[in-house]
């Protein structure tokens, strides 16, 4: 890789050790995706729970951050795995609980802002097209380079650490035109009608693309979605398909037309009823206890928190269900001044703040807690956590609090 | 007599171990019981069987970004895999290898990995080379 004067210096050595691992680990990668030398980026978000980190990763961090470490960009934070100010109800230990305060200590020390958040782009500061950025968490991702038109690659905890101590990323994959035409083109047949719908729609095309390095174009949306409908396609696809990008024909910035990303050549296959169905199928459970219903995955919106808090209001859940709502602090302190988590706490459900509910050690306080099936309108939770132990189902906002008000799945 | 299969320069160190091999996809988070050191997707074609110190061959990954710093805390614990081959690799199991110094390696000229070598086969993988050798294939 070609790198520039100042690289050198920091591969050398001279901007501390920190640093020094930093471009070191990131040409280690550059190298195997065969980058031709460093972009700058503009921020960094790393996705880094305790139970993905473990004592091993931790202690890592801690030591990167000791002798003064700092970064060099705004750099910003996914989901906590504990929610500092309830935990032990949830059935996580205090020894969970301290993974999570010395990692943000170490985070804090090095200038991070803990913003804890995986709804980035609605929240925080989107980045703008053309922006090179060194984003964590696949849905941050894929809706900055599809939505935002920025570029980013899936940068792990780690890789996101490292741009953001030496402000760049190596340029490769996401960060080159080359990489952001269309590979493959679909052509929709039915209007997902709300956000699970949406999330199915973005599964069942995640899942016929299959690589991170396919660039699916698609055809046939009628009506440009709303942030939470196109954050739900887009978080769905990138979990079942390693997806970083997405263009949807005269609606992505990048894609006014199928000829702007070069899809006009490729053979457009078509998403039908029965691939949907074939999607959902595993995930319908209609007529069986349900044990929690769950809200995260994205993290809610103000807009999310809203519509959950409108669907709780006056009535209750089972005594037999839980229900679990996820959302950041940025959110939740709107969400409190207009009386959603009233609404929702009243109806017997319990918002988290600042985490996302498979990134909470989600085998430990399913067990904890006896939960087994678990419900939400999320089509990226439900395909993670079968691999927890759950029994994920899929439905409606509506029908997800009508369930837990039931207690078996409407 | 061993067979020399060419790949993309990848990552991590030299090693050799038995191969365990599926035509599937792969994400620490969403595939394994890490405690366990076994798949315990029930989806997955490995379930229930250990990745304990085998060159795991796979197809591609999936899912999101925990991979990253799972590798690396799975070697911690040494309940991990020794190597990691895929067709196509994506950009968080490359980080993950970094960090975690695990031997990694993709895109093989000679076709699909997974059908190239079989569950059992003894196999090395040089990554700087960009080389994976089945020193010996499986007892039948």
């Amino acid at each position: 890789m070609k790198l520039s004067d100042k690289e050198k210096a920091m591969q050398a050595g001279e901007f501390g050790p920190a640093c020094q691992w930093a471009i070191d680990h990131q040409t280690q990668v550059g190298r195997m995706f065969d980058a031709e030398d460093m972009v700058e980026v503009s921020q960094a978000h790393m996705m880094a729970d305790p139970e993905s980190l473990g004592d091993a990763g931790v202690s890592f961090v801690e030591g990167i951050a000791q002798n003064g470490a700092k970064v060099a960009i705004p750099m910003i934070t996914d989901p906590r795995g504990v929610d500092l100010t309830y935990y032990d109800p949830l059935g996580q230990t205090e020894e969970m609980a301290n993974l999570e305060r010395r990692f943000i200590a170490a985070c804090t020390s090095m200038g991070i802002m803990m913003t804890d958040t995986c709804i980035n782009y609605q929240t925080i500061m989107p980045p703008v097209r053309g922006d090179h950025v060194a984003y964590g968490d696949t849905g941050v991702v894929i809706y900055s380079n599809s939505v935002c038109g920025a570029r980013s690659n899936f940068e792990g905890g780690p890789s996101a650490l490292a741009a953001g101590l030496t402000g760049r990323t190596p340029r490769y994959g996401l960060h080159l035109d080359e990489h952001r035409r269309a590979t493959k083109r679909f052509v929709v047949q039915t209007q997902p009608k709300d956000l699970m719908d949406w999330g199915v729609l973005g599964a069942t095309i995640g899942r016929k693309s299959g690589s991170y390095w396919e660039v699916p174009v698609i055809e046939g949306i009628e009506k440009p979605p709303t942030s939470d409908e196109i954050k739900h396609m887009g978080a769905a696809m990138a979990s079942y398909g390693s997806t970083p990008l997405f263009h949807v024909a005269g609606i992505t910035p990048e894609c006014s037309t199928l000829a702007d990303v070069k899809g006009e050549g490729l053979e457009p296959e078509i998403v039908s009823k029965e691939d949907i169905a074939d999607l959902y199928r595993p995930f319908g459970a209609k007529g069986e206890v349900v044990d929690v219903v769950v809200f995260a995955a994205p993290q809610l919106s103000l807009v999310e928190m809203g519509q959950v808090a409108a669907l709780c209001k006056g009535r209750h859940r089972s005594e037999t269900t839980d229900l679990i709502v996820c959302t950041p602090a940025q959110v939740y302190v709107d969400a409190k001044r207009m009386g959603f988590i009233d609404a929702i706490e009243g109806f017997g459900g319990k918002v988290l703040t600042g985490t996302c509910f498979y990134q909470q050690y989600a085998r430990e306080i399913g067990e904890a807690n006896g939960w087994k099936r678990l419900l939400s309108n999320s089509a990226k939770i439900v395909n993670i956590l079968g691999g927890y132990g759950y029994q994920p189902a899929l439905a409606s906002m509506e029908d997800c609090v009508a369930s837990a008000e039931k207690g078996w799945i409407v | 007599m061993p067979l020399e299969l060419k790949c993309h320069v990848g990552i991590g160190p030299t090693v050799r171990g038995k191969a365990l091999v599926a035509d599937d996809n792969f994400s620490a988070r969403y595939d394994l019981d890490r405690i366990k050191g076994v798949f315990s997707r029930p989806q997955h074609k490995l379930v229930g069987q250990s990745y304990r110190d085998v060159i795991l061959v796979l197809n591609t990954a999936k899912g999101g970004v925990a991979t990253a710093w799972m590798l690396h805390e799975m070697a911690a614990r040494n309940i991990a895999p020794k190597a990691i081959l895929f067709n196509s690799a994506n950009t968080i199991l490359a980080q993950g290898a970094a960090l975690a110094d695990m031997a990694m390696c993709d895109r093989f000229a000679d076709g699909d990995v997974t059908q190239l070598i079989e569950t059992g086969d003894d196999v090395q993988v040089d990554p700087a080379a960009g080389i994976v050798t089945v020193m010996n294939k499986a007892l039948a």
